[in-house]
């Protein structure tokens, strides 16, 4: 396993395959009375996050409390983070503190990997999501959804989702949570279609290995997974499209469009919902869409991840005994 | 003053030749000069070059002398080789009017390292709603001849027809920073495939050709001169090469980092590589270099554009735009267009000096080096190879993007009306 986990792209076919069953075991401790393993107890885990994002530091915290972990949370919003200096200041202060590892989430995307790779801390960094750039352990739990229902619980353990054709639908241009889909899905695997209004395509998009169509309705009859990304209300006044009708009449999932799936095809969402424009509740509450198992599966994957970078190493665990 | 004789100097990369300078001029040129009374320099294997001129230079001051001062900027200009060089308005407060203009001529003066031509503001505050006061700003004991709004673009199609009629009256000429600014709202880097996967806000090329485009009409309709800032994609070339072929005045300048680096460098998220306009694509820097070669770009200017430490060591949005550029300049130059078979000395010769010199109306640099003309030169060292250091710069800042790397070439004297700023690499 690398050191750090800052983008989807830079997990090979193993180690996401590894971190899936990994997942899968810790999905066990979910089951138990007692929902704990005392793996990394002793250490230290920073949640550092310069956004706001209840959902996913709610899903790390609770992951590293399964895991034992004793946690800080840094919200940094409200202090004087302004200025740019304050992560190199934050980071040192964590440095010497002691932690161990640092989840962080940013507005600007590159800023996890500037952690990782400035000399400005030596311990681990997880992107917990950065600007519109990645956001890998969303990436990782999406799979995680899609190999439980399309190729099973059990049956999926040590596969990928080879020749699975799996649609995005949204602002990909805005979309960390589809550059890193993008990435773990053909990394696994996985045929992959992205539908948007041109306007909302990165341009550039033609060296991504996926392909692009403006067409929702004829890519929904060979889709397994239909994943559907966050629309943001404040790019329609940015002219990305005219009105949100004109948006959900084209690109919105409905009822009607979700009968053009196959009958085992799936509805996904990394949350939260804007019902209506870009989901119908007639879809959001069907049994084919899988918001809330993705959200309990987050919690397995973040599990796996902590476990992986932190856990499963030796030197670090004699370390941490001599502490 | 002394005489100070270069002994088997390559002038402007031709034949080895003596050149003797006495006083502030260049007293003879030939073979066998007599040494006597002169301080010798053995100057073989070496090119002799008029003093540099860069027609774009951020010194910083007044305002943001932790970044930079009149005195540090131009002690590095003489460490790059450079004589002259023309000082951006962007500062604070901003050199929109006579007093900005001659407080920042004076310091140039005073500093003795290299003359410092002032360009002054195209609007008040750089706001781009109002013309400043170009003539005063000209009539002033700095003369200012060049003006531009250069860090914003002069957006409003109205206001930029305006300046480029009105410095008709003095012969002045528009500097443009071609950045349209709607297209660039939130622009992070290079738009394009680079951009696309790091999720960094893209800068499109159009946003630059489409402001060039307007101003070559606006110059062509009222008649007027205008010099495009820093271009930096092909699409560019093509817009000014059409111009010229139509007869339209316009001259254009490349900065020595869209010469050499690509967008590729940003994968990095170091904010080094941030700069305004972004770099680009190998494809850019291709045609860059091509275009500079055939003269359809005139000149190489520097953007040196000093930060201090702070404002590159942290995430790449936070971060300041731009590069230190004087003192690498050179180097850049002879490898990506001498060592390419591009350009010959005469080439950078007329691309560094003669015709920025020309451009800016900068009196006495760009000269021919020969008898009776003013003794701004420098002499160039092509077979030194080196890693950058920037712990060496003159520059107060240190934020250059060729740390470690390996460049061709070194500056080893450079003279100012006869006065040797730089002997054997070290500041005089
Ligand atoms: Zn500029």
């Amino acid at each position: 396993m690398m050191r750090h986990l800052i983008s989807a792209a830079d997990l090979t076919r193993d180690d996401a395959v590894l971190i899936l069953d990994t997942a899968e075991e810790m999905a066990r401790v979910a089951d138990r009375p007692i929902k704990k393993l005392p793996t990394l107890r002793g250490r230290t885990i920073c949640n550092l996050f310069f956004e706001d994002s209840t959902r996913t530091r709610i899903s790390f915290e609770a992951a590293e409390k399964r895991l034992s972990a004793d946690v800080i949370n840094f919200a940094a919003k409200g202090s004087s983070v302004s200025k740019g200096e304050s992560l190199k200041d934050t980071a040192q202060t964590l440095e010497a503190m002691g932690v161990d590892a640092v989840v962080i989430r940013h507005s600007a995307s590159g800023a996890p990997y500037r952690l990782a790779t400035s000399g400005w801390i030596d311990a681990p960094v997880i992107n917990a999501g950065d600007g519109t750039h990645q956001h890998p352990t969303q990436a990782l739990l999406d799979a995680f959804t899609m190999r439980r229902r399309l190729v099973g619980r059990d049956a999926g353990l040590g596969q990928d989702l080879a020749g699975k054709r799996i649609t995005l639908v949204g602002d990909v241009l805005h979309s960390r949570v589809a550059r890193s889909n993008v990435d773990l899905l053909h990394t696994l695997g996985a045929e992959v279609t992205l539908v948007a209004p041109p306007t909302l395509v990165p341009v550039g998009v033609e060296t991504w290995p996926c392909a692009v169509s403006y067409d929702l309705d004829s890519v929904l009859p060979k889709s397994d997974a239909v994943m559907m990304l966050r629309v943001q209300r404040e790019r329609m006044n940015a002219a990305f499209f005219p009105t949100e009708r004109e948006y959900s009449r084209r690109y919105g999932l409905d009822g009607d469009r979700m009968a053009k799936m196959p009958e085992h095809a799936i509805v996904m969402h990394p949350g939260p919902m804007v019902r209506g424009m870009e989901i119908t509740a007639e879809v959001a509450d069907s049994d084919r869409c899988t918001v809330v198992e993705q959200v309990a599966n987050g919690v397995s994957i973040r599990m796996a991840v902590l476990y992986l970078l932190l856990g499963g190493n030796e030197s670090q665990t004699t370390r941490t005994e001599e502490k | 003053m002394s005489k100070i004789l270069i002994r088997g100097a390559k002038v402007l990369g031709g034949e080895a030749q003596d050149v003797l300078i006495d006083g502030e001029t260049i007293a003879e040129v030939g073979t066998d000069l007599s040494a006597e009374g002169a301080t010798v320099i053995e100057a073989e294997g070496r090119i002799l070059l008029p003093g540099l001129v860069d027609l774009h230079t951020h010194l910083r001051e007044p305002g943001r002398e932790d970044s930079e001062t009149v005195l540090t900027g131009t002690r590095a200009a003489a460490s790059g080789g450079y004589t002259a060089v023309f000082a951006m308005a962007n500062t604070f407060p901003v050199a929109d009017t006579a007093g900005v203009v001659e407080q920042v001529y004076r310091l140039g003066k005073e500093s003795g390292y290299c003359d410092v031509q002032p360009i002054g503001a195209v609007t008040v505050g750089l706001e781009g709603k109002k013309l400043a006061e170009l003539g005063a700003m000209h009539d002033s004991a700095a003369g200012v001849t060049v003006f531009s709004d250069d860090g914003k673009c002069v957006d409003d199609a109205v206001i930029m027809r305006r300046a480029l009629e009105y410095v008709k009256a003095f012969g002045g000429v528009v500097a443009q920073h071609a950045q349209e600014p709607r297209l660039t709202e939130g622009a992070q880097m290079n738009e394009g495939v680079v951009s696309a996967e790091l999720g960094l806000g893209g800068w499109p090329a159009v946003a630059e050709e489409s402001i060039i485009a307007r101003d070559v009409l606006l110059a062509e309709h009222v008649g007027s001169r205008v010099h495009i800032c820093h271009l930096s994609t092909a699409g560019s070339v093509e817009i000014v090469r059409w111009a010229k072929s139509r007869g339209i005045d316009v001259t254009a300048e490349v900065t020595p980092h869209h010469l050499l680096l690509t967008d590729e460098l940003v994968r990095s998220y170091n904010p080094v590589y941030k700069v305004n306009p972004p770099l680009r694509t190998e494809r850019d820097v291709m045609a860059l270099r091509e275009a500079l070669a055939d003269g359809t770009i005139d000149i190489v200017a520097t953007d040196h554009a000093p930060h201090p430490h702070e404002d590159k060591d942290c995430e790449w949005a936070a971060a300041a735009m731009g590069m230190v550029g004087l003192e690498t300049a050179l180097s850049v130059v002879q490898e990506t267009m001498v060592e390419t078979g591009l350009l010959d000395w005469a080439g950078v010769a007329d691309r560094m000096s003669v015709k920025p010199a020309q451009i800016g109306q900068a009196k006495g640099h760009g000269r021919p080096v020969s008898a009776g003309e003013p003794a701004n030169l420098t002499l160039v060292d092509p077979a030194y190879r080196g890693a950058v250091d920037p712990a060496g710069f003159a520059s107060r800042s240190r934020n250059t993007p060729y740390e470690g790397r390996e460049l061709p070439g070194r500056v080893t004297h450079t003279f100012l009306r006869g006065r040797a700023t730089v002997v054997d690499g070290k500041l005089a």
